[in-house]
């Protein structure tokens, strides 16, 4: 069988250290996938992978939609199909937030202005800032820069979304609005890859959890079975450090 | 004579001045078409320099550290009197631009360098993600942003070359010093001399005071 997101035998070094030592994944249209497990797990480095912002090993492979993430007009396919969201938000600080999100648009896809602009302000209030269009990204909060994000990405009306730990970076009083935004596209058909340490959010929202540890896929299943009653011993170690603290 | 008929000789000085005039719109000229000569080649060499093929950017690191280890004068003199014998004469206005913006490129290449390195990583992950291309994100998110860093460095670089335009007058090119030692020579008195000096301070204080403002500035805006 094969998923809309397949990746196999996922290999990456750097240098002799072997970060991903073998990744076999399917990913159904329209899932929702946490990924979980303790830093320097290689959990962002695969969802990093997927639209090859890492390079990987040669005899690994990763298909979007049926393309091969390959260098060259097959990449470019692919990027446009998969958007990703940042744990630093990486706006563009000379463009202001509705020209974030027209950028790609009107680049990528070449959206006309009028178009492009409509849409950039539907998306922004779909995220809640349609008010702050106008501004430059450092005038707002944290919380809103990564909303902002979120609308740059769905510019492109992608068929997957990866999230590389969205809200690490923020106050804790502005995960929640962040989140909220998460929540409400899981279910609109666009497949989320989402590295994350929110546990409860990763309950609510996952399809499946994915619990990663030096490189490897160590348990993969529903949140019920892989947060309520995990089978390897390093899932539950890992569980109970981050619920206890 | 006292001091002020021999220095600041009004009367000489109102006869010289139309060939100080003169030599100073060619010095600007020449100013101008080295600076945006260089920028042209600077910009090319540190796209080759950062992101060709390896051999292509050795090839421009070579060129980079050559040419700013060479003087300029020296430059202009091979330029000027050595390549006629392979058959190519130019002008001292061309010649003097050509070293000139020899020279400004390389410099300027090293200052875009610089510039692009400073943008952060991310900037150029979030455009890879979003499916630009390396010419768009070039275009469109980087160099929009490294143009700010570089503005005070270019503009050091650019009152560096109009300096350096003085130097064309040793291939007998009518720039402002060459028409000032000439005038001195005709009225055997120092006065143009003194004119040319005032007139090249009269341009490039005002740049090199808008320099220290806007390093001022950045400074200050980084924290």
């Amino acid at each position: 069988m094969s998923g809309f997101v397949s990746i196999r035998n996922l290999r990456k070094f750097y240098g002799d250290f072997e970060v991903l030592k073998g990744i076999d994944l399917e990913i159904e249209k329209g899932e929702v996938v946490c990924v979980i497990g303790p830093s320097g797990s290689g959990k962002s480095t695969l969802i990093r992978c997927i639209n090859r912002l890492e390079e990987f090993s040669d005899d690994s492979a990763i298909l979007v939609d049926g393309i091969h993430v390959t260098p060259g007009r097959s990449l470019a396919r692919v990027r446009a199909e998969v958007g990703m969201v940042f744990q630093s938000f990486n706006l563009f600080p000379h463009l202001t937030v509705r020209e974030n999100v027209m950028l790609a648009p009107r680049r990528v896809r070449r959206t006309p202005r009028a178009a492009a602009r409509a849409q950039a302000d539907r998306l922004l209030a779909r995220v809640g800032i349609a008010e702050q269009a106008d501004k430059y990204p450092e005038l707002l909060s944290g919380g809103q820069q990564q909303r902002v994000a979120i609308a740059r990405a769905l510019a492109m009306e992608p068929q997957v979304l990866l999230f590389d730990e969205p809200t690490s970076a923020l106050d804790p009083e502005m995960v929640g609005e962040v989140l909220d935004v998460m929540r409400a596209l899981a279910g609109t058909g666009v497949t989320m890859v989402i590295v994350t340490h929110e546990m409860g959010f990763a309950s609510q929202v996952a399809d499946r959890v994915i619990f990663m540890d030096g490189g490897r896929v160590l348990e993969v299943g529903p949140p019920d079975q892989v947060l309520g009653a995990p089978q390897e011993p390093r899932t539950r170690n890992f569980l109970s450090a981050v619920l206890n603290h | 004579m006292g001091i002020v008929e021999t220095f600041l000789n009004a009367e000489v000085f109102v006869r010289t001045w139309p060939l100080l005039v003169k030599g100073l719109w060619v010095t600007l000229q020449l100013g101008a078409s080295s600076i945006l000569a260089g920028l042209a080649l600077g910009l090319g060499l540190s796209m080759v320099r950062l992101y060709a093929l390896w051999p292509l950017r050795l090839l421009a690191r070579i060129y980079i550290d050559v040419f700013r280890s060479i003087p300029v004068l020296v430059l202009l003199i091979v330029v000027y009197y050595a390549l006629p014998f392979v058959g190519l004469r130019l002008s001292p206005f061309v010649s003097a631009m050509t070293a000139l913006s020899l020279v400004s490129g390389a410099y300027t290449a090293e200052i875009f360098r610089a510039g692009i390195e400073a943008i952060p990583r991310g900037q150029f992950e979030a455009s890879a993600a979003l499916g630009l291309t390396a010419r768009q994100t070039m275009i469109d998110v980087i160099l929009p942003q490294a143009i700010r860093v570089v503005i005070p460095p270019l503009t050091n670089n650019s009152i560096n070359v109009v300096k350096d335009t003085a130097l064309a007058s040793v291939v007998a090119m009518p720039d402002l010093l060459k028409q000032a030692t000439q005038a001195q020579a005709l009225a055997a008195n120092p006065t143009p001399l003194i004119g040319a000096a005032l007139i090249y301070l009269a341009f490039l204080w005002p740049l090199v005071a808008l320099v220290s403002r806007m390093e001022r500035r950045f400074g200050a805006r980084r924290r």
